[in-house]
Parts: structure tokens; C-alpha cells; sequence
């Protein structure tokens, strides 16, 4: 009896849980189903059967070229997220394992960078960039990206490195490890599943930034966010071709995320069971 | 220095300056993604091929993005662009800021051929600068079959009165058919260029003389009451999310009577590929109220500037002649067909029997655009200029505010008092703090 009640409840919640992902997963899907349509098909109404034409997929490269931005956009997010990695894993180091009397305050002031909206500093960062030749050059938005991601990866890598415990580093210290050899070889791999999804999470979030690499590009550092802003238009019907476009810009990280789910869960519940 | 020596030491330069490399230049044009503009890009090769040392580098972007991104590049000098596609909102205002560069167009341009609207929408104290790519003015576009199937006349000239009488025949809630369709989606262009547009043609304005906000006023109300009236009870569901686009797909999907909206849709509803309802398309002047001499004075042009901040100011201008040229609309129409020619820039466009008979509304957007008076838009003393919108810097801001107000009025969440009276000390606020009321 209580064995059927819990399979019961089992079978409900997998429903309800099909149902929510159903619900979030279905606009993507519906964007995907509607670059497979004709314009006519696209504005006819909801339709859930395309006629799997890919004319909308042809005239988007014919209009705009898919291939640069496509590069932009993995070299922005590969590039943000490595020199992130590389400043953040010393500084969340020192956080965790040599905390002080500020370390709280100073992870606090990090975080509240990100509480300021992007567009007020919108105009000494145009400057700057202007100044020093970084506009519309994929140097300036690599960093521009590691610093806007910066607070989130330090914060990530801090909770994840405090999961380890400090003997072990100790340990290694006693046994001649210097400081290079403890974070390379005792922390770094112990703290693989973390540092892996805070490097997902940075690449998916670097992908998507469309705020900075819109304002700071032109044409030859310009990646994906700002080929789908190239299809939105104020007057004329492009739905089906703007679908294709955003269907060609999300897949990449779509499969990669596919791919690297398992590790991404594991590292975001990651010390959660504490 | 004698003059002859003067005279050897010029041309000695001048032969240098020949010998010299011919260096390329890239001319980075901003646009944005309309039918017109798409087609202008894939049809560059005349231009590439008489000007081999310019390269054209497109960068494509939404409306509202290209703005901003266009006013900080200017604001900050920036130089990265060569060629803008601005509209006539912003032409006065950056020109009188001195962002951007003035127009000097060779004579066999014509100048004089640009329709004089346009023309004077892009000038300011007489000198050109921007170059009409494309322009509109609105109009009605009505179903020719419903309004017959319903007994009623479309007169060339309809008044609201019209305007409602026609659209009470023609609803059909049941078989999804509307009478009216108009935009409701919040915006100082989107649903703020319908209602300012209306409330010219009921005799309203904006401001009074000395900056007033003019919301109380008894025209206002009467304007914005009859939109309601017309909307809730003729109109499609959820229209206050509706904009040009939306409007767009309802009409060809045969679900509008009519619809009152840029004169550019015309093409769209008639193109027997994309709309249901291509072959029975009618055209009439946008409407005024009864005993009011004003037709909206709707008048848009997106048109091709040139920052003062580029680099490469004679290339620029150079290509900015060459895509407004008559050469350029023939090349097109040579091409695609007449239909696709850029409508709404040049008379010698609307003279060309070829085109009027391509194009069966090209005799009431010519009508629509030469009524349009953008220097004086109401009917009252006002003391801005602009049509459908008011051309002060402020007008994005205080017209967005203002239509999100008349779109929830729209959407039943408030009167039409109340949404007048929000607008009426909105816009006093706003306008006290730009420093225009003392």
C-alpha cells in the first residue's frame, strides 16, 4: 500500500515536472518550430506543423553573414571566461582560506557592482574604449565580459572552495607544496565539478550578453546578439526569419549545454546537502 | 611667392597626391531592417563597381538600439560610422546640434525633385541634411469586398464620422472580422504617431504657445475618447499590444475592415504573396473630425545622413547621393519591378506611368504626402514643429510615457479622463524640469 502510494506520487510529481520544463522550454521550441515555416505560415496564427521549408535559413545567410559573428561570439565567450578563471581562482583562494576581518565586506562590494545597471557606465566605457583603439575590437569585449562576470565567478568558486577542507591544504603545505603547487595541483583538482560549471555558467552567460556587445561593436567584433538584433524589424514581417536567426545563434550553446548537463547540475547543487 | 611658381608648386602636389596609392575606404553604414533597406544592400554592385576604392561594411540594427547606439557614437564623437538611417524626428534635432554633416548634392541629383514635405522635414534654414531613402504619410487602407458587402461608401475623404459608420458595418466578431484596426502598443512611435496624428485632425495640439501641455483640452478628449469608442467596440482583442507589425499581419490575414497607418503598408497589403487580401485593397485620405481643415499631417521619411564625426565625409556623401538617386529607384525597379521602387521621396516617381500603374496606391500617398504640413501640424498656434510626433529631444521620453498611459486607458484599465489628466501633469512635470515652462 505504501509502495503504491509512493509510486503515486512519484508518477505526479514526474508529471508536474514534465509540465513546468514543458511550459519554460516551450517558447524556444515554438521559435525553433517557426523557423522552419514560410513568412505566410508564420503570421497565419499558432501552428504547431511547419512545412520544414529552410528558406527562411537560406535568406538569413544570404542577408547576413553567420560565420564572423559565430567566431566572435565563441572567442568572447572561451576568452571572457578563461582570464576570468584566471584572476578569480587566486582571489576566491585567498577568500576562502586566508579570510580576514573584510573579506565578507569585500565579497559584498563585489557583488553590489553588479546592482548598478550597465548602461550607466555606458559613457566613460565608450570613452575609454574610444581612447584606446578597444572599440569594436574583440580584446576590449573579452574584457569587458571577464569584468561583468567577474563578482559572479569569484562568488561561485568562494562557496565551492570553502566546501574543501583547510587540512588538506595544509598538508600539502607541510609537505613542501609552495603556494603555486597548492592551488594547481591539490585545490584545482579537487575543486574540478565547481570550477567546471562556473565555467559553463560564464560561457552561457557571455554568449547571451547583448547590452555591451551591442554598444561597444560595429562590424568586426560583433557576435551573435547583435546578428539576431539585425533581424527585428519596425516595419515588414520577418518572424520566420528572425526565428532562424535566433535558431542559428542559440543552438551552439544550447548543445553544448545538453552535453555538459550532468556536470553542470553537479557542480551548481555542488555542497548543497551541507 | 610669384604666382606662377604658386601655380608650378600646386600642380607639383596635385601630381603627388595622383601618383599616391588609391587607398580603399570602408564606408560603415548603420541601418535598419526594412524591406527598403534590406533590398538597398543587396544591391550595391553599380556603386562598388563606379567607385573601386570604397568598401560598404552594413551594420544592421533594431530601431530603438540603433538609435541609442547612434546617439552615444555622436554625443562622444566616436566616428564609428560614415552613413546613419535616421528619420525625420531626429534630422532637425542633430542638425541644429551640429552632429551632423550638411548635404552638398551634384546637380544632377535634382534636388528639386524631392517631394517638398520631405524636403523641408529634412532641412533646417534652408540646407538639406539628410537624403529620403524612403518616406510615408498615412492613410486608410480598407477592404473594398466588406465595404460593399455591408452597404456603405468609403468616401476619398472620410471623416471620423465616416470612419465609424464604416466600421460598425463591417464588424463581424463572430466570423473575426473588425472594423478598425489601430495601434495601441505604447510608444512615442507606435501608438503615440496614431493619436497625435488623430488629435491633429480634431483640431488638438500638444502645446500651446508658452509650452502648456494642452491634455485638458476639449479637442484632446475628444479625440482620444472617439479612439477608445472606436476601439473597444470595432476593434480586435488585445489591441492595445498592437503595433505597426501586428496590424499588418491582421490585415492581411483578412481579419481588419480598415486600418489607418503609415502609407508604406500599402505595399505590403497589395503584395498578392503575402496578403490574403491583396486584390481588394481600397485608399482613402487619413480622416478629420467634421469642419476641421487637418489630415493628421503624418509625415516620415527614413533617410540617409551623414555624422559629422566620420572620417570619410566625400565617400560618405558620395553614396548617400547615390542611394536617393532617381538612377538607383530605376535600377530597382529595372530589377524587382516598379512595386519595389522606395516610395515617397520623388515627384518624378509619381509622374512615371509605369509605376502609378504597379503601384494602385501611389495616387493617394503623393495625395497624403503633399498634405502633410509638418511646419504647423494643428490647426491652433503651436510652438514646435513635426507632424505625428514634436520635434524637442524630450518627445521620446514624454511621448512613450504618455502613450503607455492611452495604451492602458486602451486596455481598460483606466478612463479616458483619468489617462488625460495622468498625461496633462505628466507632461507639465516633465516639461517644467526641461526648463521649457518657467
Amino acid at each position: 500500500m505504501a509502495r503504491a502510494v509512493k509510486t503515486r506520487t512519484r508518477i505526479a510529481y514526474t508529471v508536474a515536472a514534465w509540465v513546468v520544463a514543458l511550459i519554460i522550454f516551450f517558447p524556444i521550441l515554438y521559435t525553433v518550430i517557426t523557423s522552419f515555416k514560410t513568412e505566410q505560415e508564420a503570421i497565419a496564427g499558432f501552428d504547431l506543423i511547419p512545412s520544414l521549408t529552410l528558406e527562411s535559413y537560406r535568406e538569413v545567410q544570404t542577408q547576413n553573414d553567420y560565420i564572423r559573428p559565430f567566431i566572435n561570439s565563441v572567442i568572447l565567450a572561451i576568452g571572457s571566461t578563461i582570464l576570468a578563471l584566471i584572476v578569480a581562482i587566486p582571489a576566491a583562494w585567498a577568500m576562502a582560506f586566508s579570510p580576514t576581518k573584510r573579506t565578507k565586506d569585500i565579497l559584498m562590494w563585489m557583488l553590489s557592482t553588479k546592482m548598478m545597471p550597465a548602461v550607466a557606465v555606458l559613457v566613460p566605457i565608450y570613452l575609454i574604449f574610444l581612447r584606446t583603439g578597444l572599440m569594436d575590437t574583440r580584446t576590449g569585449l573579452v574584457i569587458i565580459l571577464m569584468l561583468m562576470n567577474l563578482p559572479i565567478v569569484i562568488w561561485m568558486l568562494y562557496t565551492y572552495f570553502r566546501e574543501i577542507p583547510g587540512e588538506i591544504l595544509e598538508a600539502a603545505r607541510m609537505d613542501g607544496a609552495n603556494l603555486r603547487d597548492e592551488i594547481v595541483h591539490v585545490l584545482t583538482p579537487m575543486a574540478i565539478p565547481g570550477i567546471a560549471s562556473t565555467l559553463l555558467l560564464n560561457v552561457i552567460l557571455a554568449w547571451n550578453e547583448a547590452f555591451w556587445t551591442i554598444q561597444l561593436t560595429t562590424t568586426n567584433a560583433a557576435p551573435l546578439s547583435a546578428f539576431i538584433a539585425s533581424f527585428s524589424s519596425p516595419q515588414g514581417l520577418f518572424w520566420a526569419k528572425l526565428s532562424a536567426a535566433s535558431t542559428m545563434a542559440i543552438a551552439p550553446i544550447l548543445i553544448m549545454g545538453w552535453f555538459s548537463q550532468k556536470q553542470l547540475v553537479r557542480g551548481l547543487t555542488f555542497g548543497a546537502v551541507k | 611667392m610669384t604666382g606662377k611658381t604658386l601655380r608650378v608648386l600646386m600642380g607639383a602636389s596635385a601630381m603627388t597626391a595622383l601618383a599616391a596609392p588609391v587607398m580603399a575606404e570602408t564606408l560603415t553604414i548603420a541601418t535598419v531592417n526594412n524591406g527598403d533597406m534590406i533590398r538597398m544592400q543587396q544591391m550595391t554592385a553599380p556603386f562598388t563597381e563606379a567607385n573601386p576604392d570604397i568598401e560598404l561594411e552594413w551594420v544592421t540594427l533594431e530601431e530603438n538600439i540603433l538609435r541609442e547606439r547612434v546617439t552615444t557614437d555622436i554625443a562622444t564623437n566616436g566616428g564609428q560610422y560614415d552613413v546613419l538611417t535616421i528619420g525625420t524626428y531626429e534630422v532637425p534635432i542633430w542638425a541644429k546640434q551640429n552632429w551632423l554633416a550638411p548635404l552638398e548634392m551634384p546637380e544632377e541629383y535634382d534636388v528639386d525633385d524631392l517631394l517638398p514635405a520631405v524636403r523641408e522635414a529634412l532641412s533646417v534654414d534652408g540646407t538639406l541634411y539628410a537624403a529620403p531613402f524612403y518616406g510615408e504619410s498615412a492613410m486608410v487602407m480598407y477592404r473594398t469586398d466588406l465595404v460593399e458587402a455591408a452597404g456603405v461608401e468609403m468616401p476619398e475623404s472620410p471623416t471620423w464620422a465616416d470612419i465609424r459608420a464604416a466600421a460598425e458595418a463591417m464588424t463581424d466578431k463572430d466570423a473575426e472580422i473588425y472594423g478598425i484596426c489601430l495601434r495601441g502598443k505604447p510608444g512615442w512611435g507606435e501608438n503615440m504617431a496614431m493619436l497625435t496624428a488623430m488629435a491633429n485632425s480634431y483640431g488638438a495640439r500638444w502645446f500651446d504657445t508658452d509650452w502648456q501641455p494642452q491634455f485638458d483640452s476639449e479637442e484632446w478628449k475628444a479625440a482620444l475618447t472617439d479612439y477608445l469608442d472606436l476601439m473597444n467596440n470595432y476593434g480586435p482583442p488585445g489591441a492595445s499590444s498592437n503595433g505597426f507589425n501586428e496590424n499588418l499581419s491582421l490585415f492581411q490575414q483578412g481579419k481588419c475592415g480598415m486600418w489607418i497607418d503609415a502609407t508604406v503598408a500599402a505595399g505590403f497589403v497589395t503584395d498578392p504573396d503575402d496578403s490574403t487580401v491583396a486584390d481588394s485593397v481600397g485608399f482613402a485620405q487619413f480622416p478629420n473630425k467634421e469642419g476641421v481643415d487637418n489630415h493628421g499631417n503624418w509625415l516620415w521619411a527614413w533617410s540617409l545622413a551623414i555624422p559629422a564625426s566620420s572620417q570619410q565625409p566625400e565617400a560618405a556623401q558620395k553614396f548617400v547621393a547615390w542611394a536617393t538617386s532617381k538612377d538607383y529607384t530605376a535600377s530597382i525597379a529595372e530589377a524587382q519591378g516598379w512595386r519595389a521602387a522606395p516610395p515617397g521621396t520623388r515627384t518624378s516617381l509619381y509622374e512615371n506611368a509605369e509605376y502609378q500603374e504597379a503601384a494602385p496606391f501611389a495616387e493617394m500617398t503623393l495625395k497624403s504626402m503633399n498634405a502633410a504640413n509638418t511646419q504647423k501640424s494643428s490647426v491652433q498656434d503651436i510652438p514646435y514643429t513635426g507632424g505625428q510626433f514634436v520635434a524637442i529631444p524630450e518627445f521620446q521620453g514624454i511621448g512613450t510615457a504618455v502613450g503607455q498611459t492611452f495604451s492602458a486607458a486602451l486596455a481598460g484599465q483606466m478612463s479616458a479622463d483619468d489617462a488625460l489628466n495622468a498625461a496633462q501633469s505628466n507632461v507639465t512635470r516633465e516639461m517644467t524640469r526641461a526648463g521649457y515652462i518657467k
